[in-house]
């Protein structure tokens, strides 16, 4: 970190903070346009001693994390089956590419009448927009094994078995760890979408009543929860990441900065 | 190789450095026996030939270089021994049986060292004893004990990307020999080292192969390496690839690096090098 300096890296954003203040007051701009981050400090004080975003951000968790686990076991399991078997890739071919063109946000609507205002809705919609990106990953991960070590692995008289729990797996992991990464991310927003489209509780339902009552900065003081959220639910991957990844390349060079990795979204 | 661990290996490592090659059995049936091998690639229509009409057979312990100008089809006759490839005309056997697979008493050493990075230095050297269930704790002292035979003793919890890339090829020359394959099968494992790592790398070969007695198949398209290293060397014309000439080289062993400076040494890298010049493909 020779091209940085921690201290004026903070000196700036509390600069900003400062300048965002000072325009508010300056120019009196009405609360229901921007709130200055008082107001939202404020906001965001109410909110969590009420337990109201105690309670909804609960929920929301809750939804993201059992999305998320639904999302990727389904994504381990058929990338697997179109990784390893040219016949299976060759009959779901078209949907996967139907499916993949279609933006996933957009059966939010759909998915809520189907399953109803409760967490079931949610987490279908966290599930599904979660699930592309890690089966795709598995898949090119999968296929990515070097044809030599494919080589090595058959001159030893390896089963075909062996030659995916030894080689394709281990050697597809820096793959799937990056189809995690965006799987979490995802679930996250796959949630959330579908909290705007009827929800009875959540941080999306919670922006939603909060806006229609003009209340804008609540709305920011649980935008700057989400983002914590997602920061935190990144770095959970990202821990277990460095442990499973020690020996790749990614891992051993980037030991920090890996934040804005969301970004590619 | 001290005697205990040569005790701890079971009988592996019966000669020793510098020993004498003992009197084989005249006319013993070789280990590998190559008839009228051919292999095209592509297309029935518009085939590439890589391989045509090999001939040659490999005795018990031997060891022998095949040397030749790059795409000669060098690598592709190794797939074809290692049962990695089906050959398209003629035969190869190993011990009187056609190679059809990949056989378990066959240890391969590639161009690259093609290790696993997600393993330790001593797991990969034991891959071939987890592929083929073999016991864990017998091949852990054999890993172990060839590890330090090629100076790579206390290296056994590193990974991969901390060795060097002659360390690392040394880790798969080790892989190779661990669950004791009677033949070794080698494709120009020194290649893409340093020269003065490579002279290093085949006085520590010659030396692992004096005391343990493989037979070995060694593909390289260093003249020198292959006078140095062989009991006999096999030269190889371009594509199509044929056995252009079969030279036996008499120099006594343990060979020293001093012997690559010997008259009898220039006369046989001389004799071989005529061939490539003729062809107008020097490769060395
Ligand atoms: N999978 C393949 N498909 C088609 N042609 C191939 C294939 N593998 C090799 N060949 C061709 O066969 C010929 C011999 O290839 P091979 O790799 O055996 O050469 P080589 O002697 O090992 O060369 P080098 O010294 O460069 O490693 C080359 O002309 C190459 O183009
Ligand atoms: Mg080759």
């Amino acid at each position: 970190m020779s091209f940085g300096n921690p201290v004026l890296r903070i000196l700036l954003l509390l600069a900003f903070l400062a300048a965002w203040e000072a325009a508010v007051r300056l120019f009196a701009v009405p609360v229901f346009i921007l709130p200055a981050p008082s107001g939202i400090a404020v906001a965001l004080y109410r909110g969590v001693v009420s337990m109201v975003y105690v309670d909804n951000l609960w929920i929301t968790l809750l939804e993201t994390a059992l999305g998320f686990a639904l999302g990727i076991a389904l994504a381990f399991a058929l990338g697997t089956l179109v990784a390893l078997s040219r016949r299976t890739e060759y009959y779901l071919y078209p949907f996967i590419v139907m499916f993949q063109s279609l933006p996933k946000v957009a059966l939010a609507p759909l998915i809520v009448v189907w399953f109803g205002l409760g967490l079931t809705s949610k987490v279908v919609n966290a599930a599904l927009i979660a699930f592309f990106p890690l089966m795709v990953n598995t898949i090119v991960g999968l296929r990515s094994a070097d044809e030599d070590r494919v080589n090595l692995m058959r001159s030893l008289d390896a089963s075909e078995r062996q030659i995916f729990w030894m080689l394709r797996l281990p050697g597809a992991l820096p793959f799937i760890m990056a189809g995690l990464e965006v799987a979490m991310i995802f679930a996250l927003i796959g949630a959330i979408v579908a909290e705007f489209v009827g929800a009875t509780a959540g941080l999306g339902m919670l922006i939603q009543t909060l806006n229609f009552s003009a209340d804008v900065a609540g709305v920011f003081s649980i935008l700057l929860i989400l983002s914590v959220l997602g920061l935190l639910l990144n770095q959970i991957i990202l821990l277990m990441r460095r442990r499973v990844l020690f020996w790749d390349p990614s891992v051993k060079t980037s030991a920090t900065e890996d934040v804005g990795k969301g970004a590619r979204l | 190789m001290s005697g205990s661990s040569a005790g701890a290996m079971g009988g592996i490592g019966l000669a020793t450095a510098g020993e004498v090659r003992p009197v084989r059995p005249v006319a013993a049936q070789p280990v590998i026996a190559v008839r009228r091998l051919g292999k095209s690639y592509g297309t029935a229509r518009a085939p590439v030939v890589a391989l045509e009409d090999i001939d040659f057979a490999v005795a018990e312990g031997e060891f022998v270089a095949i040397l030749g100008p790059s795409g000669c089809g060098k690598s592709t006759l190794l797939k074809i021994l290692a049962g990695l490839l089906p050959a398209t005309s003629g035969e190869a056997s190993l011990r009187g049986t056609p190679i059809a697979g990949p056989r378990r008493d066959i240890g391969v050493v590639f161009q690259s060292p093609v290790l696993f990075p997600w393993r330790s230095v001593l797991h990969n050297v034991l891959l071939p004893a987890d592929v083929q269930r073999l016991d864990r704790a017998e091949h852990e002292r054999i890993a172990l004990a060839l590890l330090s035979l090629v100076g790579l003793g206390g290296f056994e919890h590193r990974y991969p990307w901390e060795l060097s890339g002659g360390m690392q090829q040394r880790v798969a020359i080790v892989r190779a020999l661990v669950h004791d394959p009677a033949l070794l099968l080698m494709d120009e494992p020194f290649g893409a080292l340093a020269a003065m790592t490579r002279e290093q790398m085949n006085l520590e070969l010659q030396r692992i192969w004096l005391e343990r007695r493989k037979t070995v198949v060694f593909i390289t398209h260093s003249i020198p390496e292959a006078v140095f290293l062989a009991d006999r060397v096999l030269v190889m014309t371009p594509r199509p690839g044929r056995i252009a000439e079969t030279v036996a080289v008499g120099l006594p062993r343990p060979r020293s690096l001093d012997a690559m400076n010997t008259p009898e040494f220039g006369e046989l890298v001389r004799r071989i090098r005529a061939h490539f010049s003729a062809q107008g493909g020097v490769d060395l």
